[in-house]
């Protein structure tokens, strides 16, 4: 998913002069195209992220289009009070990507995960927060980044996810993407996760139990017209995220919930604990311990309508 | 200090490099030669500086330890393991499945291990704390902090810098591994380090420059830190990144790479191990 980052950044730079890309000392010759191509659009802003965003800031009021980039805890815990003041109370068009989001560097410990910052970020004023789930779905944030007039969160992971999606989709902030259909449940997936969220359907679907599986990459502005829709036509509705049940997709959705009570459909929110994850694992072991597998979710959801 | 005594700390400070790369190797980690710049600093302090030891570990008085660079956990590791904190086992099993040992250290993951480092910046205002503390308490433990160079691009860093010379906590000494590179480039480039001892001078740091891999020269920065009156002393270690290893000596390659079979064993070869 990085090198789709660094790739697609160029090819923004090359779009609009407007572009500029800073990065917090990671991403070691990813950036070298764009660094050879455009030698005063790139700037390695050094270990000093909460300087980035104000950085980033000072030339977003300038008539610059600035796109911050490093690992996820750091770009937020460490800035969040950057991120609250120079760009969500100035309302400034500039695109925080946090790299390795979620558990994707699980074997680096706790001060690497992020599984609370979606929650974190959604309670700031004018912040779009967007999880895509492959490189395509990232590139097509990335494009629509440029059309919104104030500041954006995007969580991305690391290398080697699996492509959901053929082509680049029309996708933009607030949309979601149905890729499977189907009738008894529902599951709603932000992120890289989504790959599992297939499989657990697949493995409902053997069980006799037919499951619709949307991508949804916006966190913020949700849509609600699929809300709408997939709560009044399922009999369960998942929410799946590498990221805690409070705060992100499934808290969001649980909020919009409560003010529509004629909705039928029952919700479980599907995702980390309320805990520090203190287990030394890789990534895919940590989905394991939450059960965030194709036998775990399957097994979330047939426990409700079977 | 004996000739001999530093002729044997540098062969302990040479098979600590020789089991880093085994656990390096072995679990695929990364941050090999950030580890190697800093042993020769750990091996000062754990055998002739800190009042610590596996049964102080968790004593009030003891004086702390702070490996600031996290990403460097595996030197702390096996320092602390042949002090004899925590089996030697646990250095077999090093960042793996359901391991006490992570890549970088999580809280209480062993003894010894003070803080859950790995996010740069955290080590020198904790310390602060664990300085004022004593000033507080009225206890004379001393807190050392090793830091990397590229660390102190962090705001955090120069907060508690100024912190710690407006309280006058003599009992904190930072050693900065100046090893010259950072994750992306030279840490001189990345961002205007240097004069890098000069800075924190002007903090109101007493400081010192030496070779950080000369083992007598960092006991003896160190054991001067102490006797310091009124100001926290910083130690500027000049450092090679990768140190102990031709084909690792300032590559920062080593950064991320994990070295091989044949690697580990020419590596051993040079480190006098084989
Ligand atoms: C707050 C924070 N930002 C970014 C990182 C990612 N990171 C890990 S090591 C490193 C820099 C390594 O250079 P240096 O600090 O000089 O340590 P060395 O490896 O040279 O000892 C970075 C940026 C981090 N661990 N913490
Ligand atoms: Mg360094």
């Amino acid at each position: 998913m990085r090198n789709a980052f660094a790739d697609e950044m160029l090819s923004l730079a090359r779009q609009d002069p407007r572009v500029v890309l800073l990065s917090a000392d990671i991403g070691n010759r990813l950036f070298d195209k764009l660094k050879a191509e455009f030698p005063d659009r790139f700037y390695n802003c050094g270990v000093a992220e909460a300087n980035m965003i104000g950085v980033a800031a000072g030339l977003a009021q300038s008539g610059l289009r600035p796109f911050c980039y490093t690992i996820t805890p750091f770009i937020t815990y460490r800035c969040m009070e950057q991120i609250r003041v120079d760009l969500c109370y100035h309302h400034l068009p500039v695109t925080v990507v946090g790299t390795g989001s979620g558990l994707s560097y699980a074997s680096l410990g706790g001060t690497h995960h992020s599984c609370e910052e979606m929650g974190m970020l959604r309670l700031l004023p004018g912040l779009t927060v967007g999880g895509p789930a492959d490189a395509p779905e990232l590139r097509a944030l990335l494009r629509d980044s440029l059309n919104q007039n104030g500041p954006v969160y995007l969580r991305i992971g690391k290398k080697g996810e699996p492509q959901m999606h053929r082509d680049v989709p029309a996708l933009k902030f607030g949309q979601s993407i149905m890729l499977r259909e189907g009738s008894d449940a529902c599951i709603l997936s932000i992120g890289t996760v989504l790959p599992v969220a297939m499989a657990a359907a697949e493995k409902l679907a053997a069980s006799g139990i037919s499951t619709q599986v949307v991508t949804f990459p916006t966190l913020k502005p949700l849509d609600e017209k699929c809300l709408q829709m997939v709560f009044s036509s399922f009999k369960v509705v998942a929410t799946l995220e590498e990221h805690s049940i409070l705060g992100g997709l499934g808290g969001s959705v649980a909020e919009w919930k409560a003010d529509h009570p004629e909705l039928n459909a029952r919700l479980v929110r599907l995702g980390t604990p309320d805990e520090f994850l203190h287990l030394t694992c890789e990534q895919e072991e940590a989905r394991e311990h939450y059960g965030l597998t194709a036998e775990g979710i399957a097994g979330r959801i047939y426990g409700l309508i079977a | 200090m004996a000739d001999t005594d530093i002729a044997q700390l540098n062969k302990i400070a040479a098979q600590m490099r020789g089991k880093v790369i085994e656990m390096v190797a072995a679990s695929g980690a990364a941050h090999l030669a950030s580890a190697m710049s800093c042993l020769d600093i750990l091996v000062a302090a754990y055998w002739r500086i800190l009042k610590l030891d596996a049964s102080t570990a968790a004593h009030p008085l003891r004086d702390r330890f702070i490996l600031s660079k996290g990403h460097a956990a595996s030197a702390l590791y096996a320092v602390l393991a042949e002090r004899g904190f925590f089996s030697k086992d646990w250095l077999e099993s090093f960042a793996t499945h359901g391991a006490p040992l992570a890549e970088q250290p999580a809280p209480g993951c062993a003894p010894g291990v003070e803080l859950a480092t790995g996010s740069l910046g955290h080590g020198l205002p904790v310390g602060a704390g664990h300085a004022l503390a004593a000033q507080i308490q009225k206890h004379d433990y001393q807190v050392l902090v090793c830091m990397s160079d590229g660390e102190c691009n962090e705001g955090t860093v120069w907060e508690a810098a100024m912190f710690a010379a407006a309280r006058k906590l003599q009992n904190l000494t930072v050693v900065v591994d100046y090893n010259k590179w950072q994750a992306t480039g030279r840490s001189n480039e990345v961002m205007q380090l240097s004069p890098l001892r000069e800075k924190w001078a002007a903090f109101g740091w007493k400081t010192v420059e030496i070779d950080g891999h000369d083992i007598a020269a960092l006991i003896d920065a160190l054991d001067r830190s102490k006797q310091e009156a009124g100001k926290p002393t910083a130690i500027i270690a000049n450092t090679v990144k990768g140190r102990g290893v031709s084909f690792m000596e300032d590559d920062n390659n080593w950064h991320y790479r994990v070295p091989k079979a044949a690697e580990v064993e020419a590596a051993k070869k040079e480190l006098g191990l084989l």
